[in-house]
């Protein structure tokens, strides 16, 4: 009812307040939170890699153009698809299609786990064919070990969580239930995880890339 | 009920307009690609990859995370102080600079 009173009132300036300074709900404002202290973290592992590799000048360039990045090229193109998907799930909510938002969101999953599938066979061939684990490496800076498998493994468990989060919202969608709201939220979730990757493939991946 | 009336004022972006921004961040990806196989100096290379990836971090959070179509509020209260910090990460950069040089030589 107070919102009935309130909303006679003039709104008023949104730095005053407002009635939703935002015009957002609130879980969708809780989600960007969310992404903006998860991108600091990010942030500071980036930044934490970059500074380790300016220390070390004989830092090693691990990944081979062919295949290591062109592998890590179809992960990127993997992630980016499923961003497209994920857009389309949440239009197809919008529009009140359930079923093909279910269709969407499972496609989105399909490419989120061909990225996982990619990226630990990529993991596996470094532990068990080149060696490389967190505090050691063929190449004798241990430092990379260590940084590298921190941000990937954090960017991958992401990853992980995001279809967690996709399967759960899917199935409850094919039953009736959650709303357009809680699929656009999943979606700035899962857009926000190829974001991270925008700036993990080049730093980590293309500036130690070997031709040749 | 106002929350009605809010979901229906944000008009999304069409599937036309998500198919040309998913087309971009591929050619965009397929031009670090190219720098990277081309083996361009460090310097450069590193500012083109950042470049580009600031590019398709806004393309991506502008129309497929939507802030685009938000009240520019929600993007004044977020955006401005993330970046700022990120920005202040920068301090050990000098240190980091520094270090090699500080190692007794071999």
């Amino acid at each position: 009812m107070s919102t009935h009173a309130s909303a006679v009132e003039p709104a008023g300036s949104v730095w005053e307040g407002g009635q939703s300074p935002y015009a957002t709900n609130s879980k969708k404002f809780g989600m960007w939170l969310f992404i903006i202290s998860d991108s600091l973290t990010f942030s500071a592992m980036l930044f934490a890699y970059t500074y380790s590799r300016v220390t070390n000048p004989d830092w090693p360039k691990p990944f081979d153009f062919s295949p290591a990045v062109i592998f890590s090229t179809i992960m990127t193109f993997c992630l980016l698809s499923s961003s497209l998907t994920m857009v389309m799930a949440v239009h197809a909510m919008t529009h009140g299609n359930r079923k093909a938002t279910v269709r969407w969101i499972l496609a989105t999953m399909a490419g989120g786990a061909a990225f996982v599938v990619l990226h630990l066979s990529e993991w596996m061939k470094l532990i068990n064919v080149e060696g490389v684990t967190p505090f050691k490496n063929p190449w004798g800076v241990p430092l990379f070990g260590g940084t590298f498998f921190a941000l990937t493994g954090l960017h991958m468990t992401h990853v992980i969580c995001g279809l967690i989060y996709l399967a759960i919202v899917a199935q409850g969608i094919a039953r009736g239930k959650f709303k357009a709201e809680d699929v656009e939220v999943s979606g700035l979730y899962w857009h926000f995880v190829d974001l991270v990757w925008m700036f993990i493939f080049p730093l980590v991946y293309l500036m130690s890339a070997r031709v040749g | 009920m106002s929350n009605h009336a809010e979901v229906a004022e944000h008009v999304g972006g069409t599937t036309g307009t998500f198919l040309k921004v998913w087309i971009a961040l591929l050619v965009m990806t397929g031009i670090e690609v190219l720098l990277a196989y081309e083996q361009v100096p460090t310097l450069i290379m590193l500012t083109a990859l950042l470049g580009l990836s600031i590019v398709k971090a806004a393309l991506i959070i502008a129309y497929f995370m939507h802030l685009k179509f938000e009240k520019l509020s929600l993007f004044l209260t977020l955006f401005p102080m993330l970046i700022f910090c990120i920005i202040l990460m920068l301090i050990f950069l000098g240190d980091a600079v520094r270090i090699p040089n500080m190692r007794p030589p071999v």
